[in-house]
């Protein structure tokens, strides 16, 4: 967008503030890690006011002043924590070179509509960084874990080899544990052959159910609806309790058959809820079309409806397969250890050996439902295109 | 994956040949334990010499003893026993059997007699402490301490954990009152032999509690064994309590800056009940099981794994050295002179009596 008014030189009495309290929040960080984090918002306060002044009064060759600051952070990084420290010191050495002098040159207003007020640009970079911060909440626990997973110790620690960057701090050896443990291999064996049967029967008789759900001539759709979504409403620990005791008195409880039958059960909503929703965008006129034409229910069932809706068939399948690989809970109850699933093993590691496999299995099913999650975005983003809902 | 097509090709040869072994007795054994480096030791020394002599046998291992009293209780209601050996701690033992879910037995007719002839009765002597339990190991809880945090002065006596101005930083303990109680009388001047008296009173156990006040901001509370291990790596706490074979593997194992401090620790064990409501042939199978399992050799392997003393009397001359270390186990036991000179058995009678009582009081008390 081009900017109607000329870029505003800003004074040091709010370059000087704003880059106060961006150091500050660093300091935070860094002080903590150090020991003290009052300290460190007090020293990363006063540190970058200064630097802020300094670089504005100074009329230095911008670009060389830049490299400067990040080269000294770089090194204070380095003796401080070693390579990590580093890496860190160069990131804030780059950043807090750049950032007073942008505020001041006023480019920071560069992208806006001239119109904003000054607290409209405030909220606009305060929102901004409030998404970033939300989603630094959401996403470290996760990635914390993947380092940790390489770890060549025994325990869930971050140890001083590993955080000088020492090769010899990192190895493969829980995700060999994995691929090489007899109990690990069962539980993963266990898991890939339950999973894709319960899928199955749950995109089944989802899909079926689904069908027969938005037909207007079925009585009571509501209420048989809503028992059929329950298992995704009830608490699941009520579920499985329920299930373990009827399981149990028809010699289900501890089969193969049982677990595929409680997961297939628990996956049967996500599919109902994905095709009655990919339902209703279906014009119904087609499967009369196609009867008129001779075709048989059944004909017009896989050449004409069931191509339409494939993607919300496939998105719900892909969530009961989720649901399915990721549950721990019924499994437990209608399971016995011959049937021990990856999340049962999970689960008894961390209570009974707290072995950083576990974060290794965690890693590879993490990279799965990435993989799995992208499919299910790209089928969306396909099935919009061809509905003719996004220009793309 | 190997090893199992072993026993299948074994189990279908054994079938063909031996049709009489199979018949009287089930091929299939579920054998419910605490998963961990426990496990391990029992498999190595009890299961897999037991599978080697019957190759038609499978062993599935659950590792549910954590919850094996509600489990039990469950699969009674819905009358489907899926369980034929089940390791758990004396004091669940006792519960089980007191409500008709384990099986009473008769030690000298389940179990093998000592070598020299001693009937096993007398060889496991009190630690048959219900007629449903057959003892398989003594372990003890007591406290390790990060050997870098404690200056120089490391701490001989369990009330260094009371100490905080000795011995400042979190201290890890286990979330229920049974040991903490215990520890936090005798560390407020009770006499020893006196604990359990002062605990039957409310006066006793707002004692305790108060004493344990003292260093409440600073306890981090655990629930699983491998707690503790995990926040002495980390240098999280400076001490913490947990079962001396899970300190025994930081120390010696994983090469950890830890120290066992041995003062007033508290005996405790675990072994075998046999759920009530097995078939004959499952009975026959776990029966054949535990004779040999429970043999003076057997119990004396165990303690090759993983460091908790045999609970028969005549294996414990027979302990030897570490399977992958090498080192000798006997000074790393509970049960060792040198680690046993001042300690506390479990009472059990007591926490049968009171447990649900202190349980209460305990809980309102951690969230005050």
């Amino acid at each position: 967008m081009p900017t109607v008014l000329p870029l505003k030189k800003q004074p040091f009495s709010f370059v000087g503030p704003v880059s106060a309290a961006a150091g500050a929040f660093a300091g935070l960080f860094v002080g903590t890690a150090q020991g003290s984090g009052l300290l460190g918002i007090l020293l990363g306060g006063a540190l970058m006011a200064g630097l802020a002044y300094g670089l504005m009064t100074l009329e230095l060759p911008r670009r060389a002043t830049r490299w400067g600051i990040a080269a000294v952070f770089a090194l204070i990084g380095l003796m401080v924590g070693g390579v990590m420290g580093l890496i860190v010191g160069t990131a804030f050495g780059a950043f807090f070179g750049w950032f007073p002098l942008w505020l001041a040159d006023g480019r920071y207003r560069a992208g806006l509509p001239p119109y904003l007020t000054a607290g409209e640009v405030l909220w606009h970079y305060a929102f901004r960084v409030i998404c970033g911060m939300i989603f630094f909440f959401l996403i470290a626990p996760i990635v914390v874990v993947m380092p940790l997973s390489f770890n060549a110790e025994n325990f869930f620690t971050f140890t001083p080899e590993m955080l000088r960057l020492d090769p010899a701090g990192y190895s493969m050896q829980h995700y060999e544990d994995f691929f090489q443990s007899g109990d690990w291999q069962a539980a993963l064996r266990n898991s890939l052959t339950i999973a894709p049967v319960a899928t199955l029967l749950a995109v089944s008789f989802g899909t079926l159910a689904a069908i027969g759900l938005s037909s207007e001539h079925v009585p009571f759709r509501q209420a048989i609806m809503a028992i059929l979504i329950s298992p995704m409403i009830v608490p699941l620990i009520i579920s499985a309790a329920g299930m373990y005791f009827f399981y149990s008195r028809i010699g289900l409880q501890g089969t193969y058959l049982g677990v595929v039958l409680a997961h297939a059960a628990l996956g049967i909503p996500f599919v109902i809820i994905t095709v009655t929703a990919t339902l209703v965008g279906f014009d119904r006129s087609l499967t009369r079309a196609a009867a008129n034409m001779g075709a048989n229910p059944v004909t017009t069932f896989f050449r004409v409806q069931m191509p339409l809706i494939l993607p919300g068939v496939i998105s719900g399948g892909l969530f009961a397969f989720i649901t399915s690989f990721d549950e721990v809970v019924v499994v437990l109850f209608v399971g016995s250890a011959s049937q021990k699933t990856l999340p049962w093993q999970m689960f008894i590691g961390l209570r009974e050996q707290i072995s950083p496999t576990i974060l290794a299995v965690a890693t590879i099913l993490v990279c799965l439902s990435i993989a799995l999650l992208t499919t299910l975005e790209l089928l969306r983003r396909r099935s919009e295109k061809l509905r003719g809902m996004s220009p793309g | 994956m190997k090893l199992t097509s072993a026993f299948l090709a074994s189990t279908a040869l054994a079938v063909a040949f031996s049709p009489a072994v199979a018949q009287e007795m089930s091929n299939e054994m579920t054998i419910v334990s605490w998963g961990g480096a426990y496990q391990r030791s029992q498999q190595e020394a009890y299961s897999k010499p037991y599978v080697e002599m019957h190759p038609e046998v499978t062993v599935t291992w659950d590792e549910s003893s954590n919850e094996a009293v509600a489990k039990l209780r469950a699969m009674n209601e819905a009358g489907n026993i899926t369980w034929d050996l089940v390791d758990v701690v004396a004091a669940d033992a006792i519960r089980l059997c007191d409500e008709g879910l384990a099986m009473e037995y008769d030690p000298d007719d389940l179990l093998a007699e000592a070598p020299d002839g001693t009937s096993a009765e007398d060889d496991f002597g009190d630690l048959i402490v219900s007629d449903c339990f057959i003892p398989q190991i003594v372990y003890s809880t007591t406290f390790g301490y990060r050997t870098d945090m404690v200056g120089d002065t490391p701490p001989t006596d369990v009330c260094a954990v009371f100490d905080l101005e000795a011995y400042p930083g979190k201290r890890a303990l286990e979330k229920r009152p049974i040991n903490n109680m215990e520890w936090a009388l005798y560390c407020d001047g009770v006499a020893k032999d006196e604990i359990y008296d002062v605990l039957a009173t409310p006066e006793g156990q707002d004692q305790a509690l108060a004493k344990l006040d003292t260093i409440k901001d600073d306890v981090i509370w655990w629930s699983a064994g491998a707690d503790t291990p995990q926040l002495l790596a980390d240098g999280e706490v400076v001490m913490g309590s947990t079962y001396n074979g899970r300190l025994f593997s930081v120390i010696v194992e994983q090469n950890q800056p830890v120290g066992m401090l041995w003062d007033m620790q508290v005996f405790d064990l675990d072994g075998w009940i046999i759920p009530e409501g097995l078939s004959d042939e499952e009975l026959a199978r776990v029966k054949d099981f535990l004779f040999f399992a429970t043999d003076t050799q057997r119990l004396a392997d165990q303690a090759k794994y993983i460091s908790y003393g045999p609970a028969r009397q005549s294996s414990a001359p027979l302990v030897g050295e570490h399977a992958d270390l090498g080192i000798a186990m006997a000074p790393h036991m509970p049960t060792d002179p040198d680690n046993a000179k001042n300690t506390l058995l479990y009472n059990y009678e007591f926490w049968a009596d009171y447990r649900d009582d202190i349980d209460a009081k305990f809980q309102s008390w951690l969230v005050q």
